[in-house]
């Protein structure tokens, strides 16, 4: 995918892209979030590259979903969450008063750590999103990019004699695929993934992995997990998470054998024993 | 009263029989070398169960028999030319008897054989209650000392006491049973009887409802038309225009309450909102008559159209704000129980908040909001008062909302206020309307049941 395309927004607007490349996809400074009184995100500054996988991992309950949740802003819909600070997608300002929502969760994806398909048939669940930003009009174009999507996330060998089923009757494993198709079916730029493959089984753990190495050419991808080995096996990059803090993020080979911060030593070596 | 202090006393003899029931557990430990079985108050509640339960079941039946059985003896006991009487009349003279026992005005003056027989009835009546009350306390009294010599450390007073318990409530889910099958029972011979002197097809089809049946044989009057057609269509068209009012507002207050609404506005709306469901009908029915139906008439007068001063228009319309709480509260339950991850997924995607009700919500509850307006729908079916006072009694036979209709209920009321005698056709279509209304409500019911189990199953 070239530099036209992934910059290119759903509406078709273009916008923008500062020459050279940016360094980062995503760019925090600074950023805060507080739930009410509780301060569960302090001061986070980190960059996300482009095309590249980032594994944010930590401790349960030091802000990984949090942080994710900001970057496509699906924190709006909790009411006491109050997000600071400097958070950019591509050099734009994502809690700007002039960003529209809509169109920048259609630019960053998210995929969740439950497979959540909407109770209708495969291609519904697929052209759910395409349909809503009117990515196509005929019938053919949404079989088109619904072939696309799911080919892109590996299930249509699996279900291109069944698109008129239900997406709930899928195996569990299969539910996660089809919801990475729905959210690749909007050509997102980025694809938050949060604890994808937490309640699937080996094979189809491994089946997911492969699937996000293969999007990454395409894709920005950050993906949640708790899952050490997961973590070394698909990202690039790493960013360690502890009490509400980013204690260090690096190349994922640097954290794993020479982390700088003894947190995160010990929560690396803490795991493997 | 006598009764009620009755019970009073077998209550207290079950609080001495836990007492007595948890001491003499306790005392047969021999001072802790025997372990009991069960808890010491287990032993008390099976004692007080055993004291308190057969004493008062035999209470309960003595009282339900002994009026019939005192009753008995009492016309056994009158004069020959007394017994001879047609049933009406001897009905009448026990009526009397009764009076004059209880000190009320009787219809004739006592004769001296009705005297005798008050004599007698007070006599047994007075015997009667001594009796129950022997028999109620040595019951408790039997039951009491029977539990108590039965407590030993090894007894499963527990396991005992759950299995009483569990007799206990079957009887009472019984009872509830047996009462309705009874009630639809009788509606059903009841509507037997109607249907021998009208035949079933001139009630399901005839187009005139006139229930009025000539009372003596030489009255100038009409035999009598029971086509409930006018009936059916005028309770549709009440229903129909309330579902039209109550369906769109309650389904999007709804929406509102459990999508929009930021909690504080919820918290209050929504207990404002079933407030509505809890005014009584006849207070509805007042609005509809002094309001709605004025109104609505003025305004289609302004309109020129002529619309009759009880209309059922009105009726619909009053009809559908009853409603309202019905269809907005179940929909809302089922909206809310739409998983949050359903929606994460939409506007995860982009999708706003309205497209997210309109193409993920709303289609997922959809089974629970179509049961949600088939309750309501068979609610409006069933209501009366409101109809009564906004639409009238007129039997007309139109599609016209702004005509005076009536509906089934109305009618069964109408039929049986007042004296009637319960042989008359005029009486029994009461029972015929009925039944038909209770197979219609019972069958949008079950159906309404049967949508909600399968929605059920399909987040489970
Ligand atoms: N909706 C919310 N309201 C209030 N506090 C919240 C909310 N969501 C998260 N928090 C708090 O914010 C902190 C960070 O939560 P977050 O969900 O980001 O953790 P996490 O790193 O994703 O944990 P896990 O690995 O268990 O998913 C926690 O202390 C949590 O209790
Ligand atoms: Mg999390």
């Amino acid at each position: 995918m070239d530099a036209t395309v992934t910059t290119q927004n759903v509406s078709g607007a273009t916008v923008p892209v500062p020459m050279p490349m940016p360094a980062s996809k995503v760019a925090a400074r600074g950023v805060n979030v507080h739930y009410g009184a509780k301060h569960a995100l302090k001061s986070v500054d980190i960059d996300i590259r482009e095309n590249q996988v980032t594994a944010f991992i930590g401790p349960s309950g030091c802000g990984k979903s949090t942080f994710l949740r900001c970057i496509n802003r699906m924190n709006d819909t909790i009411a006491s969450c109050r997000v600071t600070g400097d958070l950019r997608l591509d050099g734009q300002d994502i809690y700007d008063r002039s960003v529209d929502v809509v169109q920048l969760r259609a630019r960053v994806g998210m995929v969740f750590q439950k497979a959540n398909p909407f109770p209708k048939s495969i291609f519904e669940n697929v052209a759910y999103g395409p349909k809503i930003h009117g990515l196509a009009t005929k019938r053919s174009e949404f079989e088109e990019i619904v072939e696309k999507s799911l080919r892109g996330a590996g299930l249509w060998e699996e279900v291109k004699d069944r698109l008129d089923d239900p997406g709930t009757g899928l195996s569990g494993g299969q539910q996660q695929r089809l919801c990475i198709a729905r959210a690749i079916a909007v050509s997102p730029e980025v694809i938050l993934m949060d604890e994808p493959c937490s309640a699937l089984d080996p094979i189809a753990t491994a089946h997911v992995e492969e699937l996000i190495d293969g999007l990454k050419s395409d894709y920005t991808i950050v993906i949640v997990t708790h899952n050490m080995q997961q973590a070394a096996r698909v990202s690039q990059r790493t960013a360690f998470f502890h009490l509400g803090t980013l204690v260090e993020e690096d190349d994922t080979a640097k954290i794993f054998t020479n982390p700088r911060d003894e947190r995160t030593q010990g929560y690396i070596t803490g795991r493997y024993g | 009263m006598n009764t009620i202090f009755l019970l009073c006393v077998l209550l207290v003899l079950s609080a001495v029989g836990y007492r007595m029931g948890k001491a003499s557990a306790v005392g047969r430990q021999n001072g802790g070398t025997v372990r009991l079985h069960s808890l010491p108050s287990y032993y008390g509640y099976y004692v007080a169960l055993w004291c308190g339960l057969p004493a008062l079941l035999l209470v309960v039946l003595w009282t339900a028999s002994s009026d019939w059985i005192v009753k008995s003896l009492v016309v056994s006991a009158l004069p020959d030319e007394i017994r001879a009487l047609p049933a009406d009349k001897l009905s009448l003279v026990v009526t009397d008897i009764r009076n004059i026992a209880a000190g009320n005005i009787a219809s004739a003056a006592a004769t001296p054989a009705v005297q005798a027989a008050v004599d007698t009835y007070l006599n047994l009546a007075g015997m009667a209650r001594s009796a129950m009350w022997l028999v109620g306390l040595a019951a408790a009294m039997f039951g009491l000392l029977l539990a108590r010599s039965h407590v030993a450390p090894s007894m499963r007073a527990r396991n005992r006491v759950e299995g009483i318990i569990g007799a206990v409530l079957i009887v009472c889910s019984v009872i509830a049973v047996l009462t309705t099958v009874g009630i639809v029972l009788s509606l059903v011979f009841e509507a037997a009887r109607f249907f021998v002197a009208i035949p079933a097809a001139d009630f399901l089809f005839g187009l005139t409802w006139s229930p009025q049946t000539a009372i003596r044989a030489d009255q100038v009057g009409s035999s009598g038309a029971f086509g409930a057609v006018p009936l059916f269509t005028g309770t549709l068209l009440i229903a129909t225009i309330s579902m039209l009012v109550a369906v769109p507002v309650g389904l999007m207050s709804a929406v509102y309450m459990a999508d929009y609404a930021p909690a504080r506005v919820r918290s209050i709306a929504k207990p404002l909102l079933e407030i509505l469901a809890g005014i009584p009908t006849v207070v509805y029915g007042f609005f509809g008559a002094l309001t709605v139906a004025p109104f609505v008439r003025e305004a289609g007068a302004l309109a020129g159209l002529e619309v009759a001063s009880q209309s059922g228009l009105a009726a619909g319309l009053v009809m559908g704000i009853m409603i309202i709480p019905f269809v907005s509260s179940l929909s809302d339950d089922v909206i809310n129980a739409v998983p949050q991850s359903m929606r994460d997924a939409s506007y995860g995607l982009g999708a706003t908040r309205s497209e997210t009700i309109k193409k993920v919500v709303l289609p997922a509850a959809l089974p629970g909001i179509a049961a949600s307006v088939i309750l309501a729908f068979s609610r409006a079916l069933g209501e009366t008062m409101i109809v009564v006072m906004a639409a009238g009694l007129a039997a007309n036979l139109t599609a016209n909302p702004l005509n005076a209709v009536t509906t089934v209920t109305v009618h069964i009321a109408a039929l049986l206020v007042g004296d009637q005698e319960f042989d008359s056709p005029k009486t029994l279509s009461a029972f015929a309307l009925g039944l038909v209304l209770f197979a219609v409500t019972l069958a949008l019911n079950i159906l309404a049941m049967r949508i909600v189990r399968k929605y059920r199953e399909q987040y489970e």
